[in-house]
């Protein structure tokens, strides 16, 4: 009797939880499938007359779709790069000692903690000095600042869950250790390294300062040109949503398959 | 801890000391360098000392924008923690339904953060936004935009509705690693719910909570876009954290000597809760 209770008041707390949740996101749905006539005539809690004209007009308008195109760009490239980097890296931290490791691998948490806005302007001055100012390869490697760091503690995380008699059994049998690396340990971590992917491209899709401050024309993120439309005109809203919710489309799509490790990926991989 | 010493392992780590290198001992330097020396302009620098550093620290403005900061990390704590082991603790336990509520309580955490203040900047507004609208149908005198309260409850309510599923989804991971053995024992002696809560549940949560609270702790400290979307840091400088007054000195009035000093002293706070964060995760780790 307690007991259905007791599952019956959790239920309630997380229905209202999650309406607490979703509503803000719901209104954003909402308000992209309005005209901005009827956002700002009319107040009702759905649309009188559905309309796909707002994502029309992304889809259509190379200055908005492009956005996309481009923060996909420098997304990518930062996953990439991060991962190549970092799973080396994991693995000596996770298979060896040696000078100075302790003290590694705290400075990479320190990058991960740096608040990005000390970072903005002396990443400004440095990637204009070299050319590389308004380019993707910029944003890139400005997110590695926090991406790799992030990588390398997930990554590490997973592997020391493979018992090292698998290495030591590989070496006697005479794999080398990039054959080893590649062929043997790298499929027994591969959920560890989709997770520590998914993390990369997360935290490089959702930061905005660097982005913005790197970038003006040629490799402006989605996001910031979001936030530029919203200060010239200020009036388009229903453009705004519908570019909104696009930008929640991708981690939508994909958190199904991490949902067992998110709260992992969250705390660098130490749950 | 049974590793073997191999300092050749210093291969496998070099790729990403330089990468790291490059994006952030570089720029660090950079800021070090304007601190220390001041400009007329032309590109002509002379020797400062630590006079920038004094200056930031004797600054109202900054010293203001600290308090500001401590004060919204503290609230944005107390929320946020007893909420989020109060949801983890009425989470479904296994089964479609966990899979589910896990990933809807994820959304929020994954969507950009200019975004999660555009989503709270519509959602506010008392002409179209469906919690403006509502609250002034109530009768309820709110606009984010004039009232420095309402812009911190707005920004208040943005943080906990972004965050708090983090803290939820820590301690759930935590409470999913204690064997049903220990309810069975617990229900054996007719433990109530606030002794199974007290002395099993929370006890077992102690290493992903103080995850949990430094994790929220630093975010908040750092937090930068959302209050900037909603707010711009208005009204006045009611909501202009230490991230948006380094920002508008550093980029928007190019400030540089008293900005690198500010980045400086910004980051060294940082540096210390980072070690703190370090030790608790280590030490942790060690444990088990």
């Amino acid at each position: 009797m307690t007991t259905t209770q007791a599952s019956r008041g959790s239920a309630v707390v997380m229905t209202l939880y999650l309406l607490f949740l979703l509503v803000p996101i719901y209104w954003l749905v909402n308000m992209s499938l309005k005209t901005n006539a009827e956002i700002t005539g009319t107040f009702s809690l759905y649309p009188l007359n559905p309309t796909l004209n707002n994502y029309r007009i992304i889809l259509t308008d190379p200055s908005w779709y492009m956005g996309y195109v481009n923060s996909l760009i420098y997304v990518v490239m930062n996953t990439a790069l991060s991962l190549a980097v970092a799973l080396p890296a994991a693995y000596a931290f996770s298979r060896y000692r040696f000078l100075g490791d302790k003290h590694l691998f705290f400075w990479l948490l320190t990058n991960r903690m740096a608040p990005p806005a000390v970072f903005a302007l002396p990443f400004f001055q440095l990637y204009s000095a070299v050319g590389l100012f308004d380019t993707h390869i910029a944003v890139a490697l400005a997110h590695c600042l926090f991406n790799v760091p992030l990588a390398v503690w997930i990554l590490e995380g997973f592997m020391s869950g493979v018992p090292r008699e698998i290495d030591e059994t590989a070496y006697i049998d005479g794999y080398s250790f990039p054959r080893f690396f590649t062929r043997i340990f790298m499929p027994l971590i591969a959920s560890g390294i989709g997770v520590a992917a998914f993390f990369c491209f997360m935290f490089s899709w959702v930061e905005l300062l660097l982005s913005r401050t790197l970038t003006s024309v040629n490799a402006k993120p989605i996001a910031a040109t979001m936030t530029r439309t919203v200060s010239a005109s200020g009036l388009d809203w229903g453009v705004l949503a519908a570019a909104g919710v696009l930008t929640i489309l991708p981690g939508a799509l994909v958190i199904w398959f991490v949902r067992n490790y998110i709260a992992k990926g969250f705390a660098l991989g130490r749950v | 801890m049974d590793k073997p010493v191999n300092n050749r392992a210093w291969f496998l780590v070099l790729p990403v000391l330089v990468i790291v290198a490059f994006s952030a001992v570089i720029p660090l330097m950079t800021v070090v360098n304007y601190s220390v020396q001041d400009t007329f302009g032309n590109n002509q620098f002379f020797w400062n000392g630590l006079g920038w550093f004094q200056d930031v620290l004797e600054s109202d403005r900054i010293r203001a924008a600290l308090g500001r900061q401590l004060l919204f990390s503290a609230i944005i704590l107390a929320i946020e923690i007893p909420l989020g082991i109060f949801i983890a603790l009425n989470m479904p336990k296994r089964g479609f339904w966990a899979s589910l509520v896990l990933v809807l309580m994820a959304l929020p955490l994954l969507i950009p953060w200019n975004v999660v203040g555009t989503i709270w900047q519509v959602f506010g507004r008392v002409d179209i936004g469906l919690l403006g609208h509502t609250l002034a149908m109530l009768g309820i005198d709110y606009n984010y935009v004039n009232d420095p309260w309402d812009a911190w409850a707005t920004i208040i309510v943005m943080d906990v509705w972004h965050w708090t599923s983090l803290v939820a989804l820590l301690c759930y991971a935590g409470l999913q690693s204690i064997p049903d053995a220990y309810y069975q024992a617990a229900r054996i002696d007719q433990a109530s719910r606030w002794g199974v809560f007290r002395y099993i549940e929370l006890p077992k949560m102690q290493g992903v909570l103080l995850i949990a609270v430094l994790l929220r702790f630093m975010d908040s400290f750092m937090i930068y876009t959302e209050p900037f979307v909603v707010t711009g840091g208005g009204p006045g400088n009611a909501t202009t954290f230490l991230s948006i007054d380094l920002v508008k000195m550093a980029i928007g009035q190019f400030d540089l000597g008293p900005a690198a000093a500010f980045s400086l002293i910004y980051f060294l706070v940082i540096l210390l809760i980072s070690w703190v964060f370090y030790t608790v995760m280590t030490a942790q780790r060690d444990r088990t």
